[in-house]
């Protein structure tokens, strides 16, 4: 074993004394989280709004004026009845184009049911559905508040049967994406510096042709490969208390469970990453092809993990796939431990089948790994 | 040096598909010998050199190094070789004693082994005064010093050399065949191969191949001999068109 404490010597000493990768490995994930927490949200804001007035009336002045009040439009086009140039959706300023028609106000007294029409731009279907919702609600919080207040105008008319519909949200009260965005982050960075910085770090021995060095000394595979993991093991869970601290601190993202249940998942989930990294510098000859694999890989996860697409909304066959991805059942556990309050018995089975994983796919590297070619 | 033979080799054979990389080579090599491995580029050296060391499994034949099988004992082999391969590998980003007591570590030397071995080394080497500054500082021929240093700190039975001289200059290469007897004075087989036919006659004896076939096999003097030159260029050129298959 003592072989074992050489080489964690010398891979410590490696790391801190590359200047290029030091920051990339404590910089660049502190960076990621602060920079795409932010970024990476599904809120719709500043929806840009087109409106195209043929009434002219008080009425719809009002309703204008809502839309101005809400956070979520801004007016970037006002258009006058005479206007006759196309819409602005087209040249893309904005994202929805309401038209008021002419005798919006006079039909609505005479309570003659009339019909506004908005154009979205629906590229993103996503974005669209959610702001043509919100246009909707505007509208609906309109007519309500004008009924209120012509209650004399409406008195005789058979109100329509209405529905109340009440939501709450749970686990996220304030539908803040950062919340559920930031658990998922950290599980990518973490998830990066594994499978990048193992599987770089032994082709790149592979490269300068140290590899062949080593495997001409009797150190054994077992003794190479844990000194070779161990340092991005310890790496990896710096990594994740730090951006666990930034969650709290900067985020203030919600810490509803015990947090021991992260670090327990994470000492078991780095074996997974790390194993990956490692069955993949078996596979790779030069760091280009290592990056090449490992971002293969790391798209795939990503994208079936959970991540951005709620797994329940996924087809059955990629639901399937999913059962494969590490990443997911790590998104599990960070987000029903931080925002539901998870508790041992809720996650066991992510510790499990992490578990078996971290067992067959370091069995799988270590196999694959050989002191002697064929 | 003695008779016992500490590399021994039957038939030994690579193939690579159909293509035969080392076909069928036979030779020993005595204990404490300087034994110089020799052949143009491409014939099959670093292959048959990469069997002896445990770093490729032989296809077929038999060979012993040190007195362990090459098929199914490569890492006690391992234990009791030392090797410096052409392509320059020690640790460019740790400093000359790091890469000394790293690979003595790894060898299983102790502390104190390493301290002292490590420190007479450096003395030796005349290296005490950058014994701290980083591999990637110092010239190439420093370089290929300390990698045999590194290589036998370990104090192996054998030590396998793979043009351990390329690329550097003339008192260096000198001062590096010092090296390379004052090791074989101590009782260590040097197992060398090289492109200069002038470093062949400091071998004790040598062999040629030739399309992964051993075509000259003896003492520089024999083979001299054998082959009516002057010196071993001619026997190398000779020998590498073909003139004569001698042993095998």
């Amino acid at each position: 074993m003592s072989a074992l404490k050489f080489i964690l010597q010398k891979e410590f000493k490696q790391i801190f004394r590359d200047k290029g990768m030091l920051p990339i490995i404590f910089v660049m994930p502190i960076m990621q989280l602060m920079v795409l927490s932010f970024a990476a949200t599904f809120d719709v804001k500043n929806i840009q709004l087109e409106v195209v007035d043929r009434d002219h009336s008080q009425l719809s002045q009002s309703l204008i004026e809502k839309y101005v009040a809400s956070e979520y439009f801004n007016l970037v086009h006002f258009k006058h009845a005479t206007d006759t140039k196309g819409t602005s959706l087209q040249e893309g300023s904005v994202n929805i184009s309401l038209e008021i028609p002419n005798d919006f106000e006079k039909n609505i007294m005479q309570k003659t049911p009339v019909t506004l029409s908005a154009k979205v731009n629906a590229i993103d279907g996503m974005t669209a559905g959610i702001s043509a919702s919100y246009a909707q609600s505007i509208i609906q919080e309109f007519r309500e508040e004008f009924v209120k207040a012509n209650i004399g105008l409406f008195e005789q008319q058979n109100t329509p049967f209405e529905i109340n519909f009440s939501m709450q949200n749970w686990y996220n009260a304030t539908l803040d994406y950062k919340f559920y965005m930031v658990p998922g982050l950290l599980v990518l960075l973490v998830s990066m510096i594994g499978m990048f910085l193992t599987s770089m770090n032994i082709v790149k021995e592979k490269e300068i042709g140290t590899i062949e060095q080593l495997n001409v000394t009797p150190i054994t595979k077992g003794e190479f490969i844990i000194g070779k993991v161990l340092p991005f093991w310890c790496i990896g869970m710096f990594v994740l208390s730090l951006g666990l601290t930034i969650a709290k601190l900067v985020f203030s993202v919600p810490m509803q469970g015990p947090i021991y249940l992260i670090f327990l998942f994470a000492m078991l989930y780095l074996f997974v990453v790390l194993g990956i990294g490692l069955f993949i510098s078996t596979l790779a000859d030069t760091q280009q092809q290592s990056m090449f694999i490992a971002w293969f890989f790391m798209v795939i996860f990503v994208l079936l993990s959970g991540m951005f697409t709620p797994i329940e909304n996924m087809p059955v066959w990629a639901q399937k796939i999913t059962l494969l991805n590490p990443f997911r059942y790590f998104i599990e556990v960070m987000r029903s431990v931080l925002l539901k309050g998870a508790t041992w018995d809720d996650v066991k089975m992510n510790f499990f089948i992490i578990g078996i994983y971290a067992i067959v796919i370091n069995t799988m590297s270590v196999l694959a790994y050989r002191k002697t070619n064929g | 040096m003695n008779s016992e033979k500490i590399i021994e080799t039957t038939k030994l054979t690579k193939a690579f598909g159909s293509f035969k990389a080392v076909n069928e080579i036979t030779f020993d090599v005595k204990k404490g010998e300087i034994f110089g491995f020799l052949g143009a580029n491409g014939a099959g050296k670093s292959t048959a050199m990469k069997m002896l060391t445990g770093l490729l499994s032989p296809t077929s034949g038999e060979a012993t190094v040190a007195g362990f099988d090459v098929f199914t004992q490569q890492e006690k082999i391992k234990k009791n070789i030392g090797y410096m391969s052409q392509k320059f590998s020690l640790y460019d980003d740790l400093s000359l004693l790091e890469n000394i007591k790293f690979f003595g570590g790894i060898y299983g030397l102790s502390k104190e082994q390493l301290n002292e071995r490590g420190t007479a080394m450096i003395e030796r080497l005349g290296l005490s005064d950058v014994s701290h500054k980083l591999l990637k500082e110092v010239p190439l021929g420093w370089k290929q010093k300390i990698a045999f240093s590194v290589a036998t700190l370990h104090q192996p039975k054998i030590v396998f050399l793979d043009e351990p001289t390329g690329g550097v200059d003339p008192i260096t290469r000198r001062q590096f065949w010092e090296m390379i007897y004052e090791a074989a004075d101590n009782g260590t087989t040097v197992f060398v191969t090289t492109h200069y036919m002038d470093e062949a006659e400091y071998c004790n004896r040598i062999s040629m191949m030739v399309d992964g076939r051993i075509a000259g096999y003896g003492s520089p003097k024999e083979l001299k001999a054998d082959f009516k030159s002057d010196n071993m260029d001619e026997v190398f050129v000779k020998i590498a068109r073909g003139e004569n298959y001698k042993i095998q």
